[in-house]
């Protein structure tokens, strides 16, 4: 119990708390945005964040960091904007079940694609030097990247309001959240703002998974599954479509999910450190279906 | 009267392909000498079961989101109740301090096994008889279980919409897989730890007193299963209340106004699915022979809602058609795609484990995306329909591809 | 009035946010008429029929059906505050009563739909067999082992009677959404009869119908509510029809009520011109 209740070891979990919090972030955000426009949960976003964290470890094997990451970042916005194309734009006409499926096709087929290329067994992120370095916090040691994410996660969130707020297309994006039919009617280019959706949620998912596979390395095919589906619940419960709400959602499911799993093991409550979440998302589904920003349609991406 | 001839040609055809399986199961060793396909440990056979419990999976998912409209990706979660519901009645005390052994022994001090060998003897006839009633009872309260979950998560997330509905399904399920492998419900659940020793398909092949096996029946008992659970969800489909369900699937705010309660009968529709999920969980125990929490995730949720996809949604027929062309695909005729195979000292390119599932996944994004309906539509198999076929010597015109509307 | 009333609302109210779509709306259909809605497009006249027959809870006020309450609101939380509408004292005592629809249909109300909403993958007969599942007298269990046979076949029957008095015997294994506009309309109105009401409402019954088509639906419900004992309240853009069948008919714009009388009255109120003409001075 002292060991609980001493500062350090209160420190060290609010910041890593804090820090998966952002990296569940910038999952969220793609989650919510993609909702905002089609009204699809993109169950393939959590395997493209995963296939960027493979694609991070082929690529650093073969060039410098510097280099790789832009690489890696490239790669992955194609393959989001490849899969809108491929698997999502052909079904703009069909129920939305059909969507939904089809997005269940695409993660299914990563996963077992990934599965193929390492040949099923965990992988190991590499070390990025400027994310591992120790430092010390309040008497609490911690690797650089847990004071990183926060950082970086907010200087994104305000590249990407000013983005939404201050450019055509992201005045577009905001049009087609609010009326899909009118937007399209009033002369906007529907398939342009989704492309750009997705490569913008998909950009984020990049940097989400340096931080977030900086922290845990192994990567298994499935590795994107959990997280993915976290943040679309911290999507939901922010209010989905908003962003501001994906970010608090996420840092509060990645604060709580870390004091969960830094309870004494005694009490063996950390196996409900997944399942709290979804606890959590039927409670406010139940309770407030809109989730916590959902009403301000303003918000809405 | 037309109803009452076909009614009876469906029973006969069903009898005939039950007696088809446990001639199949039985061929090798009746006639010796056979191909290798034909004998117990064959791919055929794993297949067959595996397809005849998936098969009341999918149907009993497609009662609700085929049939119902609701989407729901709970499957595995309930199928993890009935596993679990049937494992922890049916392990024979003999067994359970060594399935238990972390534990120290269950909690649950009575096992149906002991339960009705108590009653009927645990040899000869009667311990036949014992077994049967055991999983019988235990299947029912598998059910029972996985169907009482249903009624409760039901009130609060049956009043989403569709995509909410989904996700706070698959939540729920995420949540018992967790709770299932909580440490502190060890002597119930036995953790993280799989159960095992309960009786399986295999219990059911009559042995001879020297132990020796006289007639296969591990085929045939899940067949049987799954062909009465089928039957009843398909004679609910065709009732009174199946209409109402489709009425809710078409257009909802028509049902209501023709005094059809959504909220009931989409109760009703969610927990006898929930029902048949949880039979079909405890039948999968039967079949891999343990029950572990690990193995009912979301992915296997997604499997079977593909499988639904592929036979077509708001088929039955479609279900199980497409149940055993992807069980057999996955489990036995694609097989060779993992293996590594030289042609002479050419290596075929590609081909190493794993490849076989990119290229299943392939297909299944090709029908999703350009055979929306399917197999079947949502057309059934009929006596008419194979009768049409057999006339004109031609496979029936598939159903149009591309967009639905 | 000597006439029972079937249906009365009071006051009723329906605002959504700032907009009062349907405001202090009154009125009686009497037991056996035939009462009609007008209004000019947007009016609040669809609004309306939501407010009786479940789909909306009211803002403020009460619908009572055979002299009961059946619907009844005041508005409360945020509403409190923004409420537009008159009378929000009035029933702020009584307890709110919100059934879901398929309660009203319970109660003997049945309805059709503006924009046709039959069931699409079903038959023509099915649609009606649906209908008739609310009354059946069985459960979940009866239906799966057929124990319920003697209902099934009874629902059968009625289904077809009643395809057979409108006409649709022929089309009975087409499906529904295959007819044409007219015989769609007509099976919508038979379906609603499936479920044994004793009001009925119509909502823009003659919509897409030539004019040879409304001579012959006006004549088709006066027949209907005769047959069936029925009150017919219907919502009407076709003046033709609303004037000829209609024993009383009450005008709204705007979500207020600007006229009622008997045909004859209605047709000559200025301001019930006004509003279907257009006005120059507040267009």
């Amino acid at each position: 119990m002292e060991q609980l209740l001493s500062a350090e070891y209160i420190v060290s979990i609010l910041l890593s708390g804090i820090s998966l919090g952002g990296q569940l972030a910038l999952i969220a955000i793609g989650y919510t945005m993609v909702y905002g426009i089609l009204r699809l949960i993109n169950f393939a976003h959590g395997d493209v964040f995963m296939v960027a964290g493979l694609l991070g470890i082929y690529i650093s094997a073969a060039l410098p960091m510097y280099i790789a990451i832009p690489v890696v970042i490239a790669l992955t916005i194609g393959l989001g904007f490849f899969i809108e194309r491929a698997a999502y734009k052909p079904l703009r006409e069909a129920p939305r079940m059909s969507v939904m499926i089809s997005a269940i096709g695409v993660s299914y087929l990563l996963q077992n694609t990934a599965t193929y290329i390492t040949g099923g067994q965990p992988m190991t992120y590499p070390a990025i030097d400027a994310l591992t370095r120790t430092v010390s916090i309040a008497g609490a040691s911690t690797k650089l990247v847990v004071i990183i994410t926060p950082i970086l996660v907010v200087v994104l969130i305000v590249l990407l309001t000013t983005l939404i707020n201050h450019t055509k297309i992201g005045m577009a994006m905001r049009a087609v959240s609010k009326d899909f039919e009118t937007s399209r009617l009033m002369g906007i280019k529907i398939n342009n703002v989704i492309s750009m959706t997705f490569v913008i949620g998909s950009g984020l998912a990049v940097v989400g998974s340096i931080l977030y596979f900086t922290t845990y390395p192994a990567i298994t095919p499935t590795a994107g599954a959990m997280p993915g589906l976290k943040s679309f619940v911290a999507a939901v419960f922010g209010g989905i479509g908003s962003i501001p709400g994906a970010v608090i959602g996420a840092f509060l499911i990645g604060i709580c999910e870390t004091i969960i799993k830094g309870l004494p093991s005694s009490w063996n409550v950390s196996v409900f450190s997944d399942a709290f979440t979804f606890a959590l998302l039927i409670v406010i589904l139940t309770c407030k279906p809109t989730g916590l920003f959902g009403e301000k349609a303003t918000d809405k991406v | 009267m037309r109803k009452t001839k076909h009614t009876g040609r469906s029973l006969l055809a069903v009898a005939g392909l039950l007696l088809v399986i446990i001639l199949l199961e039985n061929i090798s060793s009746w006639i010796p000498g056979l191909p290798a396909v034909f004998a117990p440990t064959s791919q055929l056979f794993t297949v067959l079961k595996k397809g005849a419990v998936y098969s009341l999976v999918a149907v009993s998912m497609n009662l609700l989101n085929g049939f119902t409209g609701l989407f729901s990706l709970g499957q595995a979660g309930f199928m993890l109740l009935g596993a679990y519901t049937y494992a922890i009645l049916t392990v024979p005390m003999a067994s359970k301090d060594q399935v238990y052994y972390l534990f120290g022994g269950s909690a649950v001090k009575f096992s149906l096994v002991d339960l009705f060998q108590s009653l009927f003897g645990n040899t000869g006839f009667g311990g036949y008889l014992s077994l049967i009633c055991a999983v019988l009872v235990g299947i029912l309260f598998a059910g029972l279980v996985a169907a009482l979950f249903a009624a409760l998560i039901g009130t609060p997330v049956l009043r989403l919409k569709s995509d909410y509905l989904a996700i706070a399904t698959l939540g729920f399920a995420e949540i018992l897989r967790a709770i299932f492998q909580w440490q502190t419900l060890g002597p119930i659940t036995n953790g993280a730890n799989m159960l095992k020793s309960f009786p399986t398909f295999a219990d059911f092949n009559i042995r001879n007193g020297a132990g020796q096996v006289v007639l296969r029946l591990s085929t045939f008992v899940p067949f049987l299963a799954a062909i009465i659970c089928i039957a009843l969800i398909v004679l609910l489909i065709h009732s009174s209340y199946g209409r109402a369900f489709k009425a809710i699937r078409d257009d909802e705010v028509a049902a209501e106004a023709m005094g059809i309660s959504l909220f009931k009968h989409k109760m009703l529709s969610f927990v006898i699915s929930s029902f048949f999920s949880g039979v079909g969980g405890a039948l999968f125990a039967m079949y891999v022979a343990n029950a572990q929490a690990k193995a009912f995730t979301s992915t296997m949720t997604y499997e079977i809602l593909l499988i639904v996809v592929i036979g077509g949604i708001g088929s039955i027929s479609g279900s199980v058609i497409g149940t055993f062309l992807y069980v057999a695909c996955s489990e036995w005729w694609l097989r060779f795609l993992d293996a590594e195979t030289y042609i002479g000292s050419f290596k075929v390119p590609l081909l190493r484990s794993g490849f076989r599932m990119v290229v299943f996944s392939v297909v299944i994004m090709i029908i999703v995306l350009f055979f929306s309906k399917g197999i079947m539509g949502d057309k059934e198999l009929s006596w008419a329909g194979i009768g049409g076929l057999l006339k004109k010597r031609r496979p029936k015109k598939k159903t149009p591809a591309g967009k639905e509307g | 009035m000597d006439e029972k009333i079937v249906l009365r609302m009071e006051n009723v109210t329906m605002q959504f946010g700032g907009v009062v779509a349907v405001n202090n709306l009154s009125l009686d259909v009497p037991e056996g008429q035939i009462v009609a809605l007008i209004g000019p497009n947007g009016a609040g006249k669809t609004t309306a029929f939501n407010c009786i027959t479940g789909v909306y809870q009211p803002t403020n006020g009460r619908v009572s059906f055979k002299g009961k309450t059946m619907i009844c609101s005041h508005p409360t939380g945020k509403m409190k505050k923004n409420y537009l509408g008159s009378d929000e004292k009035k029933f702020a005592s009584e307890p709110i009563v919100n059934p879901a629809p398929d309660h009203v249909v319970k109660l003997g109300i049945a309805r059709t739909f503006q924009n046709i909403r039959l069931w699409k993958s079903m038959t023509v007969f099915e649609n009606v067999l649906v209908a008739k599942h609310m009354r059946a007298k069985q459960n979940v269990f009866s239906a799966i082992f057929r124990t319920n046979a003697k209902e099934e076949a009874r629902m059968r029957a009625e289904t077809m009677a009643l395809l057979e008095e409108q006409g649709l015997e022929q089309y009975k294994d087409e499906i529904a959404t295959s007819l044409p506009y007219g015989l769609q309309r007509r099976l919508e109105i038979a379906r609603a009869l499936a479920t044994e009401p004793s009001l009925l409402l119509l909502d823009e019954p003659a919509a897409g119908m030539n004019p040879q088509e409304t001579q012959e639906l006006a004549e088709y419900i006066q027949q209907i509510r005769d047959k069936h004992h029925l009150t017919v309240f219907l919502i009407e853009h076709h003046m033709d029809l609303v004037m000829k069948i209609s024993d009383y008919i009450y005008v709204i714009d705007f979500g207020s009520e600007i006229a009622r009388g008997v045909p004859k009255e209605v047709q000559q109120n200025k301001r019930v011109i006004e509003a279907y003409l257009g006005v120059t001075e507040d267009a």
